[in-house]
């Protein structure tokens, strides 16, 4: 399972299409690919397990939102005042 | 790019903007046949000597001139669907741009490997070399690989501003807060040229977009020597 992740991570173009975002507004494929890296990165540390699994989601949202809103989403992120929850 | 007194669009530099322009020329060619027709038809009326008093009604050309409308107008609704419904098929892109639109100039985000980014401003009238275009040229273009499919996320970092190429068949809204998604595939190498699309202010029509489409190789030479710079 982690190997087929892995192997998916490394062959990464682009972010893929995903059917949950079929449309031409792909705001919310930004941000719940965001909010979910960090879920899983939460997640899989409180288990003491391996966060790489959690790259997919990182390079997902690294590909498909803008510089500013992450970097605006990680300065909330470490002064506690995200709005969405993790 | 656009010519003095052009008449017609830009050469199509997309398979979807080649669509178009064979639909646009479908389309207009029916529209010059029936204004001909009446055209022709106002000229006979008016100049004739001849005054008809007696026929009032006619079951058999009200039938024709209600059937071939509806049958011209199935003659343009087909292609106008078929191409609808391609412009809406599923991308599987190979490269992710984001194209933000500030208060006066466009920046474009490569970040599918490394985080590359910079700014695109206008050339100024006084900077441009000689056979620079006026008002279109711009300092960093967005160079894409020819023939590869792209999708290119269009948002805003302050007012409505609209993203637009019209060779590529390519405009999409520039809206604060929001990602709009557009994708195209460039069928030539070539520089392509465009200009926001949506009023954004006193610069609004000197923030121009420059698309430029090299082969592969040249693209990836081009992408580090940008993460070099910046």
């Amino acid at each position: 399972m982690s190997d087929h992740i892995e192997e998916k991570i490394k062959n990464y173009r682009t972010a893929p299409f995903d059917a949950r975002f079929p449309n031409t507004n792909q705001t919310r494929n930004c941000y719940q690919n965001y909010l979910d890296f960090h879920r899983c990165n939460k997640a899989l540390t409180a288990r003491d397990q391996d966060a790489a699994p959690c790259d997919w989601y990182q390079r997902v949202y690294k590909s498909l939102c803008p510089i500013s809103w992450v970097q605006k989403w990680d300065e909330q992120l470490e002064a506690g005042n995200f709005p969405g929850k993790i | 790019m656009a010519h003095p007194s052009q008449l017609g669009f830009q050469d199509a530099a997309s398979p979807v903007m080649e669509e178009l322009l064979h639909f646009h020329d479908h389309a207009l060619m029916i529209v010059f046949l029936i204004s001909t027709l009446v055209l022709y038809i106002i000229v006979a009326m008016v100049s004739t000597k001849l005054t008809n008093k007696y026929i009032l009604d006619s079951q058999e050309i009200e039938v024709i001139w209600t059937i071939l409308p509806a049958f011209i107008l199935i003659l343009i609704a087909l292609p106008s669907l078929r191409i609808l419904y391609l412009m809406d098929e599923i991308n599987d892109p190979h490269l992710t741009i984001k194209a933000m639109g500030h208060q006066w100039y466009w920046s474009y985000e490569y970040t599918d490997y490394e985080d590359l980014g910079f700014d695109s401003y206008m050339l100024p009238t006084q900077d441009l070399a000689p056979g620079q275009f006026r008002l279109l040229e711009a300092d960093h273009r967005m160079v894409i690989p020819v023939e590869s499919p792209i999708r290119v996320l269009v948002s805003a970092e302050d007012v409505l501003h609209s993203w637009a190429v019209p060779s590529l068949g390519v405009k999409m809204d520039a809206v604060p807060g929001r990602l709009n998604q557009t994708a195209f595939i460039a069928s030539r190498p070539g520089v392509f040229y465009g200009q926001c699309s949506e009023i954004c202010g006193a610069n609004h029509s000197f923030m121009p977009i420059v698309v430029e489409a090299v082969p592969l190789q040249y693209f990836e030479k081009w992408s580090s020597l940008m993460l070099e710079d910046t």
